[in-house]
């Protein structure tokens, strides 16, 4: 079968079972439009490329399947720069396809060139420009297969426009051995040796914490790590990244860790003797100082990077491989050594008969939790509270809702706030800290789960820098919900110089109604609703979440002066966490 | 042997990374140490005896990131086959110089004598200068750099390091008659 190397771009899309492509076309990517309109494939007409890209993370964050976005060269292509490199942070498999000028005109400083397999370099996973139309369908199944496995992540494919014209015979890899890929080996499963030597820690350990991170979701591990807990009864911290892969309900959740984490989660690994991280990275906003991070514990590390193994802190046990994987391996070594599933005894003898009591840690847990809980006060007739709102839409929402959230103290808020119980129902930005994240995200998880409830909780600086993607959500019929936390203030930003340079606040005013929330996205074809006080709250909400024929924006005027508590001031150490506004620096 | 084997651990390592001839690895090679903050002392590239392939030897700076870290990030890269570690002790390193040296005929003599104790070769000669070519371990060059400065360096130009792994070296005479265990091959850096 003769085919353009357009025709065979989307056939080989279609080969890997891709059902929609975010994107917005241009003079370069124009061959590749044509087929479309012949393909199976849903294509959702973006408003800026940008936009493309976050869609296509938050499909692939509630989906687990890789998220496709397809932009024209130079700008179009440098739009989506931001969106690699966020999925590059948080190891989001996305395939990017971009169009690129003729090869005969590149170097040529032609009209739209970009040379983007350079500028994407550093935050891909690997890149490719296609130099012969043969090469389209393999380039295609090493792209898929190289953003899919491993530690996933964004790739990039820059097609010129006359390679999109050329012609070929058709085919289509029919193993993994046909792709050309001999560097890519990665490996899944873990060393025997080292997974006993981690039982054996584990089993000797008295104040053990599990630290899970977002390679359990990637890895598809969330049972995998439920059994892993209650075998052995150690309680769990969630990452960002990581919410959702244990349920916050169950007794042995501590929640999140970290800068803004709760001081459970965060002191029970600064006093743990041995932390089991498991797809986790150690980054700087869950270790505070890195010198004064859980000095007495011993750490077992489960990663499929062998990069991080080591690279912020020295495990005593490194695991390369896959976290779902490497879980199961060390319940077969626990059960092995005796320990046996949930409430069975240890084995007569066995090194789990011999196991630490762990119950003066779990009572120790406890007793932080009953003092040191999340708290605020909504005073009756007073400020309209975030942490309010966002009680009240978790409240009021299905159990399974996704919740997509931008960057900022809505962002903190949202994961302090939600209960998380299931799996990918979280989707936001955490190694980049991408503004603008949460609208583009939440139309694209819609897009991947029509059948759930969509809330993004967004802010109002970030949601005027992607919120034209309703356009998209009212023109393609994606009914996502977003609540904005309006306080008129760039509000992280703001609470760091209120705290850290004497209240003297530079460039964070944003104001409360310009724009006027509720007119624009009405003018977008959503609809628009405003909450000023806490008793509007509940009834808005309600009005919301009846609403699942278009797009709905809640304009919260919430208190500018809430800050986001408790607080690790950065390059501090984790045992000087800030619990509230009375202690420590500052605040009201 | 390596001079100063008293000195403590030294600064540079060698890595050697067998990778994709393809266009554009070696910019994602020198991309990814930059960007990782690792530093370049020296670096060489070339085709090997498989035309898909061609060896970077680098060699770096493990004061800036450590050893592991550096291999590990640098295996990451897809088009990147094979990597290892060599540490100088265990390699065979060679380097080749290029240098244009003022030889005025009343220095041409000595120009020409230091070229010959060093086994040098003199490549190109003009009317008061020439053009010396060296290969040698590294610490040769540089004692022969630093022999000819005296007359004048016109322009100079090193290759940078490229490097194999020493043969492992257990000759019948040095095994233990005790039937003791034999050392590891290239296990030679004790003390």
């Amino acid at each position: 079968m003769r085919l353009t190397g357009a025709q065979a771009l989307i056939k080989s899309l279609e080969m890997q079972g891709v059902e929609v492509i975010f994107g917005l076309p241009g003079g370069a990517i124009l061959p590749v439009y044509d087929p479309i309109l012949d393909s199976s494939i849903r294509h959702i007409l973006v408003r800026h490329e940008q936009g493309a890209g976050h869609m296509a993370e938050g499909y692939a964050h509630v989906t687990g399947r890789p998220g496709v976005a397809m932009v024209t060269s130079g700008p179009g292509a440098t739009n989506i720069v931001t969106p690699l490199a966020d999925a590059m942070m948080d190891s989001i498999p996305i395939v990017v396809i971009t169009g690129q000028v003729a090869t005969t005109a590149i170097g040529t400083d032609a009209f739209q060139e970009v040379a983007i397999t350079g500028v994407t370099m550093d935050i891909t996973k690997h890149n490719w420009l296609i130099t012969d139309v043969d090469d389209i369908p393999r380039v295609v199944a090493e792209a898929f297969h190289v953003a899919t496995t491993g530690r996933p992540g964004p790739v990039l494919v820059d097609l010129p426009k006359d390679i999109a014209n050329a012609t070929m015979d058709w085919y289509w890899p029919s193993s993994l051995d046909e792709l050309d890929l001999p560097g890519y080996h990665p490996r899944t499963t873990g060393d025997p040796a080292e997974v006993r030597r981690a039982a054996e820690l584990i089993l000797a350990a008295e104040r053990p914490v599990l630290y899970a991170g977002g390679g359990i979701l990637k890895a598809r591990g969330a049972e995998a790590l439920f059994e892993l807990a209650t075998r052995t009864g150690i309680p769990v911290v969630t990452t960002l990244m990581g919410r959702g892969t244990f349920p916050d309900s169950h007794p042995l959740c501590l929640g999140m860790p970290g800068m803004h984490g709760n001081y459970t989660a965060v002191t029970a690994m600064q006093r743990s003797d041995l932390l089991v991280a498991l797809g986790s990275r150690f980054d700087d906003r869950v270790t505070g100082k890195v010198a004064a991070f859980a000095p007495g514990a011993k750490i077992v590390h489960v990663d499929i990077d062998p990069a991080e193994l080591g690279k912020v802190r020295r495990p005593d046990v490194g695991i390369v491989g896959d976290a779902r994987i490497v879980m199961e391996q060390m319940i077969a070594a626990l059960d092995a050594a005796g320990l046996g599933p949930a409430a069975t005894p240890a084995a007569a003898g066995s090194l789990a008969a011999a196991r630490p009591d762990l119950a003066p840690w779990l009572a120790q847990v406890a007793a932080w939790q009953k003092e040191f809980p999340l708290t605020y006060d909504q005073v009756e007739g007073g400020a309209l509270k975030p942490q309010y709102v966002l009680e009240q839409l978790r409240d009021m929402s299905p159990d399974d809702t996704i919740v997509a959230s931008g960057v900022g103290q809505h962002q903190m808020w949202a994961s302090q706030y939600w209960r998380f119980d299931h799996p990918y129902t979280w989707v936001n930005s955490g190694g980049a800290g991408t503004m603008g994240f949460a609208v583009p995200a939440a139309i694209g998880a819609k897009v991947g789960r029509p059948d759930k409830t969509v809330w993004a909780v967004d802010g109002d600086g970030c949601f005027q820098m992607t919120a034209q993607e309703l356009v998209t959500a009212s023109a393609e019929r994606i009914p996502v919900k977003i609540a904005i936390l309006n306080n008129a203030y760039l509000g992280m930003v703001r609470q760091w110089q209120e705290l850290f340079y004497a209240e003297r606040y530079s460039e964070v005013y944003l104001s409360p109604d310009l724009p006027d929330y509720v007119k624009w996205a009405e003018a977008m074809g959503c609809v628009g609703l405003r909450v000023e006080s806490a008793e509007e709250v509940a009834p808005a909400i309600e009005k919301a979440n009846g609403i699942d024929d278009r797009p709905v924006v809640i304009d919260f005027r919430t208190d500018a002066f809430e800050k986001v508590y408790p607080m690790v001031a950065a390059g501090s150490s984790n045992d000087d966490i800030i619990v509230g506004p009375t202690e420590g620096e500052g605040g009201r | 042997m390596a001079a100063g084997s008293a000195s403590p651990r030294p600064r540079h390592h060698i890595v050697s990374a067998l990778v994709e001839n393809k266009a554009g690895v070696l910019a994602r090679v020198a991309s990814l140490f930059s960007r990782r903050g690792f530093n370049i002392y020296s670096l060489a590239v070339a085709p090997t005896d498989d035309e898909r392939l061609s060896r970077i030897t680098i060699v770096v700076d493990v004061e800036s990131a450590p050893l592991e870290q550096i291999v590990r990030q640098l295996d990451k890269l897809i088009n990147v086959v094979d990597i290892f570690e060599l540490a100088p002790e265990d390699a065979t390193e060679r380097e080749m110089l290029l240098a244009t040296v003022s030889a005025a005929p009343a220095d041409r003599g000595q120009v020409i004598g230091l070229v010959g104790v060093f086994e040098g070769k003199i490549v190109d000669v003009g009317q008061d200068r020439m053009t010396v070519m060296l290969a040698g371990s590294p610490s040769k060059i540089d004692d022969f750099e630093n022999l000819i400065r005296p007359y004048g360096i016109v322009e100079l130009q090193r290759t940078g390091r490229v490097a194999l792994p020493k043969l492992a070296r257990r000759a019948a005479r040095l095994r233990s008659i005790a039937g003791g265990s034999t050392p590891a091959p290239n296990d030679n850096e004790a003390g």
